[in-house]
C-alpha cells in the first residue's frame, strides 16, 4: 500500500542535503572546468577565449611530456612492485599461524597515518649525510648515495615510500581474496601430488585473478592521481624535474602561475588518460581475469 | 587487542609447527621493515640537533643520549657524551644574563616543546579536530538520510538520483579542485571554515555504504511502524539509525581518517594561519624547519599518534570494513 504511492515528492526532503551538495561542489565544477579549458584565465582578469589553444599548447609542451614520462614510470615500478609484495605477504598471512593479529596491525599502520607526516620521516631517512638508508647500505659497502636530490634516485625513493605506505590496504584485499577460494581445490590438488608452487600456478594465481585485477585496476588510477610525496619530498619537481609528475605540473600552473584554463586542459587530458587506461583494463586485461 | 590469535584448530595444540618457521622469519622481517620507520621517528623525536647530526653514521643508535644507560654506550658513545657534557657545563657556568638561549642544554621533551612554539600547532590541532569531527557528524546525518529514503521510499527518479550520486564518485578530483577554487574565491569562501567543511558534508560513498546495510533491514518493519502510526522520520530516528549503528561508526572511522588526513584540498582554499589544519601546517613546518630533524620529527610524531590511538580502538571493524569495500566493485 505504501509502496504503490509513485508521487512521493516527500522523499526529495530526505535526499535534498546530499543531492544540493553533490551537485553543487562536484558536479557543476566538471562542467565549469570543461568550459574554462578553452579559456586563458588568471582568475583576476577577464577570461579570454583561446579555443583549443590551451589543448595544442599541451601537445607542445615538453614538461608536460615529461611529467607523462614520470607518471608513467612511477607507476610502472610502483605497481608490479605493489602486487607482487601484497600478494606474498598475504598469501604468508593465509597459514594457520600464530600472531596474525600483530602482523595485520604491523602491515596496516602505514596505511592509517598521515602521507605527509611520514614523507617527513622518510625524508629523514633519505637523508644524504645522518639518513638511516645511507647506514645501512653503508654496512655493505656501498657509497652513500643523495637519494632525494639524485635524479636517477628521486624517483625510486619516492616509489619504495609510496609501496610502503600502501602495501597494508592491498594485502588486507588479497587475504579476503584468498579466504574466498575453496579449500576442496587444494586438497583435490594434493592428492594428486601437486606441490606448493603448482598449488600456487594453478589454484591461487587464477583464483586471485579478480582481486589482482581490482587492484592493479586502482593501482593504476592512483598512479596517475598521485601528488603528495611528491610535494613533500621533492619541492619543485625534484632534481631535473625527474619527479615532475602531472599532478604536480597541473598544481604548479595552477596555483603558481595561474594558468587556470591551461592547468584544466591539463586536467581533463589527465582525466582522458585514466578512463581510457581503466578503459582498456576492462576490455582486454579482464579477459584475462579467471571469474569462477 | 594487538594478539588475537587465529581460531583454526591447528592452533589449540600447543605444538610448534616447524613448517611455519620459515613464514614466521619472513613476516618478521617485512613486519620490522614496515615498523621501523616509526621507531626511527619516535627516537630521533627525542634527539637533539646535536646528537642527531653528530651520530655515528656506521651504526643505529636508538636510545638517545639522554635516556641510554651507560653501559651501552662504546667509546664513541662516550667521548661524543662527555663532549656535549663540557659544552652544557659551559652554559650552565656563565651568568644567567649572558646565555646563549639556543645553545641551552637539551631536554628530552625540547623537540616536542619547540615544534609547538615554532607553529600553532595547538590551533592546528583544533581547527583539524573541529572539521573531521563537524565533516563527519553532518556527512553521516545526510549520508543516512538519503540512504534511509533510497531503501525504504518509492519515489520518481529514484534509480537516476541513484546513479548520479554514485557517478560523482568516479569524477577526477584534480579535475574538481580548480573550477571548486574559482567557485569559491567568487563567492569569498577562500579561508573560511565554509570552504574546509561544507563542499564535504554530503559523501556518496556514504550514501551508498549505509543504503547497502538498510536494504537488508525487512520491509514489513517499516510498513508495519507506518500503519502503528509511526512518522517516517520517527522510524529513520528511532529504529533505522540504531540499528545500522556499528555501519555507522565503521563509515564515522573512515570519515574521521581522511578528513584527518586531507591535505591538498585545504592547501588550496586556506592560506590564513589562524585556518591552517594540522596536515599543511605540517607541510609548511617542513620547509620552515628545515633541518632540524628533531623538531621535525616530534612534529611527526603529534600528527600520527591520534591516527594510531584510533586505529587500535577501531582495529577490528576498520580492517574488516577497509576489505570488504575494496571489493565492492
Amino acid at each position: 500500500m505504501l509502496n504503490k504511492n509513485k508521487k512521493d515528492w516527500g522523499a526529495y526532503l530526505y535526499l535534498m542535503p546530499v543531492i544540493v551538495i553533490l551537485f553543487v561542489f562536484h558536479v557543476l565544477p566538471i562542467f565549469m572546468s570543461l568550459g574554462v579549458s578553452f579559456y586563458e584565465w588568471d582568475l583576476i582578469g577577464k577570461p579570454e577565449f583561446v579555443g583549443a589553444g590551451n589543448y595544442t599548447r599541451l601537445f607542445d609542451d615538453p614538461m608536460f611530456w615529461k611529467s607523462i614520462w614520470n607518471t608513467i614510470y612511477y607507476a610502472a615500478l610502483s605497481i608490479p612492485l605493489t602486487i607482487f609484495l601484497s600478494m606474498g605477504i598475504a598469501i604468508l598471512l593465509n597459514n594457520p599461524i600464530k600472531g596474525l593479529g600483530f602482523y595485520r596491525t604491523a602491515y596496516f599502520i602505514p596505511v592509517v597515518t598521515s602521507i605527509n607526516a611520514v614523507a617527513i620521516v622518510w625524508n629523514f631517512i633519505y637523508h644524504p649525510e645522518i639518513g638511516l638508508l645511507n647506514k645501512v647500505i653503508g654496512w655493505f659497502g656501498i657509497s652513500p648515495v643523495a637519494w632525494l636530490q639524485d635524479p636517477n634516485w628521486a624517483m625510486p625513493a619516492i616509489i619504495l615510500m609510496s609501496v610502503w605506505k600502501g602495501l597494508g590496504n592491498n594485502i588486507i584485499i588479497f587475504l579476503t581474496g584468498l579466504q574466498n577460494i575453496p579449500k576442496h581445490l587444494y586438497e583435490a590438488a594434493r592428492i594428486d601430488g601437486a606441490n606448493r608452487w603448482q598449488q600456487f600456478v594453478h589454484i591461487t594465481w587464477p583464483m586471485l585473478s579478480p582481486t589482482t585485477f581490482f587492484i592493479f585496476t586502482m593501482s593504476v588510477i592512483g598512479s596517475f592521481q598521485v601528488f603528495s610525496q611528491v610535494y613533500m619530498m621533492t619541492p619543485r619537481g625534484g632534481p631535473l624535474k625527474s619527479t615532475m609528475v602531472v599532478v604536480y605540473y597541473l598544481y604548479r600552473k595552477a596555483f603558481d602561475q595561474f594558468e587556470f584554463g591551461y592547468a584544466l586542459a591539463m586536467a581533463f587530458v589527465l582525466f582522458l588518460i585514466i578512463f581510457a587506461c581503466t578503459l582498456f583494463n576492462k576490455l582486454y586485461v579482464e579477459k584475462k581475469v579467471h571469474y569462477s | 587487542m594487538l594478539f588475537h590469535f587465529s581460531k583454526s584448530p591447528s592452533n589449540n595444540n600447543k605444538i610448534i609447527h616447524l613448517e611455519y618457521v620459515p613464514v614466521h622469519i619472513l613476516l618478521i622481517l617485512g613486519a620490522f621493515f614496515m615498523l621501523f620507520p616509526f621507531v626511527w621517528m619516535i627516537s630521533a623525536s627525542f634527539k637533539s640537533n646535536q646528537e642527531i647530526i653528530k651520530s655515528p653514521t656506521d651504526k643505529i643508535v636508538l636510545l638517545p643520549d639522554s635516556i641510554r644507560p651507560s653501559f651501552l654506550n662504546d667509546e664513541s658513545d662516550k667521548k661524543r657524551i662527555k663532549e656535549q657534557k663540557e659544552i652544557d657545563d659551559a652554559w650552565y657556568a656563565t651568568p644567567e644574563d649572558k646565555r646563549d638561549p639556543r645553545k641551552k642544554p637539551f631536554e628530552w621533551w625540547d623537540n616536542y616543546k619547540n615544534a609547538l612554539k615554532a607553529q600553532p600547532f595547538y590551533r592546528f590541532f583544533l581547527n583539524t579536530l573541529f572539521v573531521s569531527i563537524t565533516v563527519t557528524a553532518v556527512s553521516l546525518f545526510f549520508a543516512s538520510l538519503a540512504a534511509y529514503a533510497f531503501a525504504f521510499f518509492k519515489f520518481p527518479g529514484q534509480n537516476a538520483v541513484f546513479l548520479m550520486i554514485l557517478g560523482t564518485m568516479m569524477l577526477p578530483q584534480q579535475a574538481l579542485l580548480i573550477p571548486n577554487y574559482i567557485m569559491l574565491s567568487k563567492m569569498h569562501w577562500i579561508n573560511t571554515y565554509l570552504a574546509l567543511t561544507v563542499p564535504w558534508l554530503a559523501s556518496a560513498y556514504a550514501v551508498f555504504f549505509l543504503r547497502q546495510f538498510f536494504m537488508q533491514l525487512p520491509k514489513d518493519l517499516f510498513e508495519a511502524a507506518i500503519i502503528d502510526g509511526c512518522s517516517r522520520f520517527g522510524f529513520y530516528w528511532r529504529v533505522a539509525l540504531p540499528l545500522c549503528k556499528p555501519s555507522l561508526v565503521t563509515m564515522g572511522v573512515f570519515s574521521f581518517l581522511s578528513n584527518w588526513n586531507a591535505f591538498v584540498w585545504p592547501l588550496i582554499v586556506t592560506n590564513d594561519t589562524n585556518l591552517r589544519v594540522i596536515q599543511v601546517g605540517l607541510s609548511y613546518f617542513s620547509s620552515d624547519a628545515g633541518n632540524e630533524w628533531g623538531q621535525l620529527m616530534a612534529a611527526s610524531t603529534m600528527t600520527i599518534l591520534p591516527l594510531v590511538i584510533m586505529y587500535f580502538f577501531a582495529q577490528k571493524q576498520f580492517v574488516e570494513s577497509s576489505a570488504t569495500s575494496g571489493m565492492k566493485e
